[in-house]
């Protein structure tokens, strides 16, 4: 687990995916940051953890392209899959490095928080949930992204195809706010049930300032869930 | 030890292995030998536990791959046919990753440089691998497959896209290796494994068509040996002359090698050594005799002869083109 886990977390530094990513995540918070709290005269930040969740999910894919479909397309698989160890320390290596580099990534929204407490009182409990929120959100879509990266040789196909599946993730709050307009009472659970597996609204409650324990238990299940696939899918190729 | 039990493995009604078993020694350098889609690739990564056997067994030093693959795995360096590098890391940055892999609790870097001068890649460790030729990756591919000194090298290709005197390094390598290793090896170059192997298996179309000592296979197929000579004279008389030798079953002229200088190629009756008369023959002619060789089959007769079940048919097709 730690060698996948230092060799790749090296790789995002070799290349400038780990660089970009970091830059861009600064760079975007910054202008939300400029935006919505500093130009409002706010000492709020739950916006900006907000607005994030769309630059996650549009950049994290990004990261995780790579981890899983270049192994094939090289043939590193054959080292990694013939070496004594299991799939799953492999896979949890993978996504980790990643996970890390995505931490680094949004380390910077604490720091804003630091830079307004010189100028105003900042809600630190608020903050301090909000950044919880954001970091198990990303855990969710690194996983996500490992999953569909294991799915294909094709690095592009696999960023498309997290960033696809990150939008229906997050289509389902939508989807249940119309579909709860066309059915009667009876059928409310099915509106319902889209909410609870939505990506979004469990986050929102985060920059709410809801830090309920069966949002942190959906995300670390989720996390779980794409793992296990992602553990499953090499271990069918093994059998085809 | 490797054991091979019944192995099979099918890819939907295709079937890529069927029902092999052969058998590695401790010790023993084993060449596995076809043509390419025969099956070799395939058995290997059944033996490293890439992939899977649709049936039978493989058992590294009586370990079941299937099994305990992380403890089977554990006994096993493997060269696949495409080095599994990662190019953008250096020689040194990607041993260190495979030994930390490996879990190998050798001392690393005493290990490591040994590695290196072994395989003859301490000159490149500070560079990327994308940088490397061919034939430096393929070393550095052989270089992980030794880390943490298995007991069990399966190395499939190893000097595909090699030049010739690197090719004749790995080998001489391999041979060395084969001391304290048990040695699977796989290649369809022929004299490559006849060079440095104890046993071959043949394998074709997936299935095993010999499996012998490395001397004996060549010898047991070439015991009618045909004899390819040069005499300087006449064509006819020599013929006529040679015809006349009771022992010689067909003499068959060939060409003309040089003026007045011509070829022919003596097929004996069975077990009989017809080369003192041969020379008797002609030196009561005085027909200088320029040249004798015994045509033994080279294991690429061996091999067309046992995948095809004839080789002069063949042979003979071939220089007809």
């Amino acid at each position: 687990m730690l060698a996948t886990f230092k060799r790749e977390l090296g790789a995002y530094f070799t290349s400038p995916v780990g660089y970009v990513f970091i830059a861009a995540c600064m760079l975007i918070s910054g202008f939300i940051l400029h935006g919505l709290v500093l130009l409002r005269g706010s000492a709020d930040l739950s916006p900006v953890f907000m607005l994030m969740f769309f630059v996650i999910l549009i950049f994290v894919p990004v990261l995780t392209m790579r981890l899983m479909s270049e192994d094939k397309r090289q043939k590193v698989d054959q080292l990694l899959l013939t070496a004594p160890v299991s799939l799953t320390a492999i896979v949890v290596g993978k996504f980790l490095s990643a996970y890390a580099v995505f931490i680094m990534g949004v380390c910077v929204l604490p720091v804003y928080g630091i830079v307004l407490s010189f100028f105003t009182t900042v809600s630190w409990m608020t903050l301090w949930g909000n950044f919880a929120g954001i970091v198990l959100l990303g855990g969710i879509y690194v996983a996500l992204g490992l999953f569909v990266s294991s799915l294909t040789e094709n690095q592009m196909i696999a960023a498309i195809g997290s960033m696809f599946l990150n939008l229906v993730m997050f289509a389902f709050n939508p989807l249940a706010n119309e579909v709860s307009k066309f059915v009667n009472d009876f059928f409310q659970f099915i509106p319902n049930a889209l909410r609870s597996i939505s990506v979004f609204d469990r986050y929102r409650q985060f920059t709410l300032g809801i830090f309920a324990l069966p949002n942190i238990l959906f995300f670390i299940t989720g996390i779980a869930v794409f793992l296990f696939l992602t553990v499953r899918v090499l271990e069918r190729r093994r059998w085809a | 030890m490797i054991e091979v039990q019944n192995l099979s493995k099918n890819y939907g009604s295709n079937k890529a292995v069927d029902d092999i078993s052969f058998c590695a020694e401790e010790g023993e350098i084993l060449g596995f030998l076809g043509p390419n889609g025969a099956g070799k690739s395939t058995t290997m990564n059944i033996l490293t536990g890439y992939i899977s056997s649709t049936s039978g067994r493989a058992l590294i030093d009586g370990i079941d791959v299937l099994e305990d693959p992380i403890a089977a795995k554990r006994q096993i360096g493997y060269l696949p046919e495409y080095p599994p590098l990662y190019p953008d890391m250096t020689v040194d940055g990607y041993l260190k990753f495979v030994y930390n892999l490996k879990k190998c609790r050798l001392p690393r870097n005493s290990h490591l440089n040994e590695i290196c001068d072994l395989v003859k890649i301490s000159d490149v460790r500070s560079r990327a691998i994308r940088n490397l030729s061919k034939g430096y990756r393929q070393r550095v591919g052989l270089a992980q497959a030794l880390v943490g000194n298995p007991g069990t090298l399966i190395l499939d290709e190893p000097t595909v896209g090699l030049d010739p005197k690197q090719i004749i390094e790995i080998r001489s390598l391999i041979k060395k290796l084969g001391k304290n290793h048990t040695v699977i090896f796989s290649s369809h170059i022929l004299p490559e494994i006849q060079a440095v192997c104890d046993r071959i298996v043949v394998i074709n179309k997936g299935r095993i068509v010999a499996n012998e000592k490395a001397s004996t296979l060549a010898a047991g197929l070439s015991e009618n040996a045909s004899l390819r000579i040069r005499v300087e004279g006449s064509e006819i008389e020599t013929k006529k002359l040679l015809g006349s030798i009771h022992q010689i079953k067909r003499v068959i002229p060939l060409r003309e090698t040089e003026k007045g200088v011509f070829e022919y190629e003596i097929e004996p009756k069975k077990g009989e050594d017809v080369r003192r008369e041969i020379f008797k023959k002609l030196s009561s002619r005085n027909y200088p005799l320029l040249m004798m060789k015994s045509n033994e089959l080279t294991l690429e007769e061996v091999f067309l002869k046992l995948v095809t079940g004839d080789i002069y048919g063949n042979m003979k097709n071939k220089e007809e083109k």
